[in-house]
């Protein structure tokens, strides 16, 4: 209702029907990437209070008829603001919302699009089942309830086993769903008519990768995504937007050298606690982030090399 | 406006709340925690500080807190009967007893375990004469018991009941060697919530592992859901000349997993070597 008297009475009036409400749903900052094509931000930071949990990238596309969402945030209140800025930005409204993979930064906000179908990986579903309740705690924990508070039942109505095209209107998006890698139900989000790429967590700029499915898969998945014809790339977390494929390449050595190293500790029969001592060290200066998630991509990676 | 309190008086709550008072109390709260579980598991026999003869090594602040990998060193002169790791909050706190047999070449045990909330972990040795040996550590991790710790539900459950195990590349009859045992299994600790179906998925953990080298056995270990998916042991042994290395393993569902790796050097590089 709020959008639609927004949208009626013009941006003035729905800011001050905005700051009239304590539960404030200013827009969120977005940049136009390409034309139709809008990105936000997220700090590079683990959620806290003093980003509000406003931690992962997300956008929107919009086509003649309508608008895809790509995630949705870290809270329900962060899926509003996106709300609040798509409708400052277009009049056409959301058909979709697309949810790149499972983490709470970027699907938390998808309470705010209730109606609208959600679209993700195969494997999405029954993955944010098993977590969803432990991803609330935690967001309780580092936001407090009130963040937490209306966090929507799991749903997904779109379930992308490999390729799903989607039109919004002259404009394409095509959706591919990518075995193990960051996760086991990572997709993404291509936009034909402007080479853009939203990739989710598959890409990590500056931020330092967080393994949380198979660094294996993730290389490969990398040699794959590679060839999409893309001429920019919209990372999960990073910069609105990089250059395509060359941002791939940060990403792919720190996984490299976690694998050779994981490897040679394996070979000289060391156990885990000496992976973490030593493994991608030299990293450690190209990315923020390092110590918080380094340290759980070596264990987990030691547990999945430890089967080879 | 006003309905969020001062975020300056909220902050000042915290701070409260963490001063070094409450960790007095914490202190307090472990040493109760403690005295209840001596009972549960140890009844009335007295438990002796372990000194340097049994030392617990886990990371302080564990990176995965459903997989905290935990080594137990023995000093080798003590040949221990069994020996059991607590995870003292848990819901089960004892997450697995070993004990050694006549193939065991000494007490030391490696192992991950699933870690529910900030906890000492606690191991007790029995000596050969009934001393009971203990020793503790403090780990700070969260949620381990609850996590959904698979990664890839389908990979895991293709793996399920696969057995590996690594051997050193030398092996002479008679002298120590040290193996690791893994098994593939989720291990479901029935603490894991299905959103969707809105109920705990069941139980279903490896509950005893059996191994043995040459006819004779190394270890036999009882096992509970504070072990984290995929068990994996690490331990010392005696090899014979020829003859295997078996495992057996169990699980709640009454399922049985064995296999047995040839204990030649040659037959080592099967499985790669530690």
């Amino acid at each position: 209702m709020r959008t639609a008297i927004g949208l009626k009475v013009g941006g003035v009036v729905l800011r001050l029907l905005v700051a009239a409400l304590p539960a404030s749903a200013e827009p969120l900052p977005v940049t136009e990437v390409a034309p139709g094509v809008f990105v936000h931000q997220g700090a590079i930071a683990e959620p806290a209070p003093d980003n509000a949990g406003d931690t992962a990238n997300m956008g929107f596309v919009v086509g003649d008829s309508f608008v895809a969402v790509i995630d949705t945030g870290g809270t329900p209140q962060l899926g509003v603001r996106l709300r609040e800025a798509i409708a400052a930005r277009t009049g056409r409204k959301p058909v979709i919302v697309i949810n790149t993979h499972m983490h709470p930064d970027h699907i938390f906000g998808n309470a705010a699009f209730a109606g609208v179908p959600i679209a993700g990986h195969a494997n999405l579903r029954d993955a944010l089942a098993a977590r969803q309740e432990i991803y609330r705690q935690r967001l309780t924990e580092e936001l407090g309830s009130e963040a937490a508070a209306g966090i929507a039942p799991v749903r997904v109505d779109r379930p992308v086993a490999e390729d799903v095209r989607v039109d919004l209107g002259n404009r394409i998006l095509v959706l591919t769903a990518y075995p193990t890698a960051h996760t086991n139900n990572d997709l993404t989000v291509f936009d034909r008519k402007t080479g853009t790429l939203f990739t989710g967590d598959l890409l990590f700029v500056d931020h330092v990768p967080a393994v949380d499915g198979n660094a294996m898969g993730w290389l490969r998945v990398i040699d794959r995504l590679e060839r999409v014809p893309a001429v920019r790339a919209v990372p999960g977390h990073g910069p609105v937007r990089v250059a395509w494929p060359g941002a791939l390449d940060a990403q792919r050595r720190y996984l490299t050298v976690l694998v050779e190293g994981v490897r040679r500790v394996l070979t000289a029969g060391g156990g885990i606690q000496d992976a973490v001592a030593h493994v991608a060290e030299e990293e450690r200066e190209r990315w923020l982030l390092f110590d918080a998630y380094n340290p759980r991509n070596v264990t987990a990676t030691f547990a999945e090399l430890e089967w080879e | 406006m006003m309905r969020y309190p001062p975020m300056g008086l909220l902050a000042g709550l915290l701070i409260v709340l963490s001063m070094p008072g409450l960790a007095a109390t914490d202190a307090a709260e472990d040493a109760a925690r403690w005295d209840i579980l001596h009972d549960m598991y140890f009844k009335d026999r007295p438990i002796e500080e372990a000194g340097t003869l049994i030392r617990i090594d886990a990371p302080a602040r564990a990176h995965d807190a459903a997989l905290v990998p935990v080594r137990i060193e023995v000093e080798p002169s003590l040949r221990l009967k069994s020996l059991s790791l607590l995870v003292d909050k848990n819901p089960v706190p004892l997450a697995a007893t070993f004990r050694f047999g006549p193939a065991s070449a000494g007490s030391g045990i490696e192992t991950r375990v699933r870690v529910n909330e900030y906890t000492n972990l606690h191991a007790v040795g029995e000596t050969q004469d009934g001393r009971l040996l203990m020793t503790a550590v403090y780990v700070k991790a969260a949620g381990g018991c609850s996590a959904p710790a698979v990664k890839d539900p389908q990979e895991a459950m293709a793996r399920l009941g696969r057995i590996k195990v690594k051997l050193p590349e030398a092996l002479s009859p008679g002298s120590p060697a040290t193996a690791q045992v893994m098994v593939s299994h989720p291990n479901s600790s029935g603490l894991q919530f299905d959103q969707v179906s809105r109920t705990y998925i069941p139980a279903h953990y490896i509950q005893s592992i059996l191994i043995r080298a040459g006819g004779r056995t190394v270890l036999e270990a009882d096992t509970d859901i504070s072990i984290s998916e995929d068990p994996n042991l690490r331990f010392s042994f005696l090899p014979t000349g020829g003859g295997s290395l078996e495992v057996v393993a169990q699980d709640t569902k009454g399922a049985t997993f064995t296999h047995s790796v040839p204990l030649t050097a040659a037959a080592a590089k099967g499985d790669p070597a530690l």
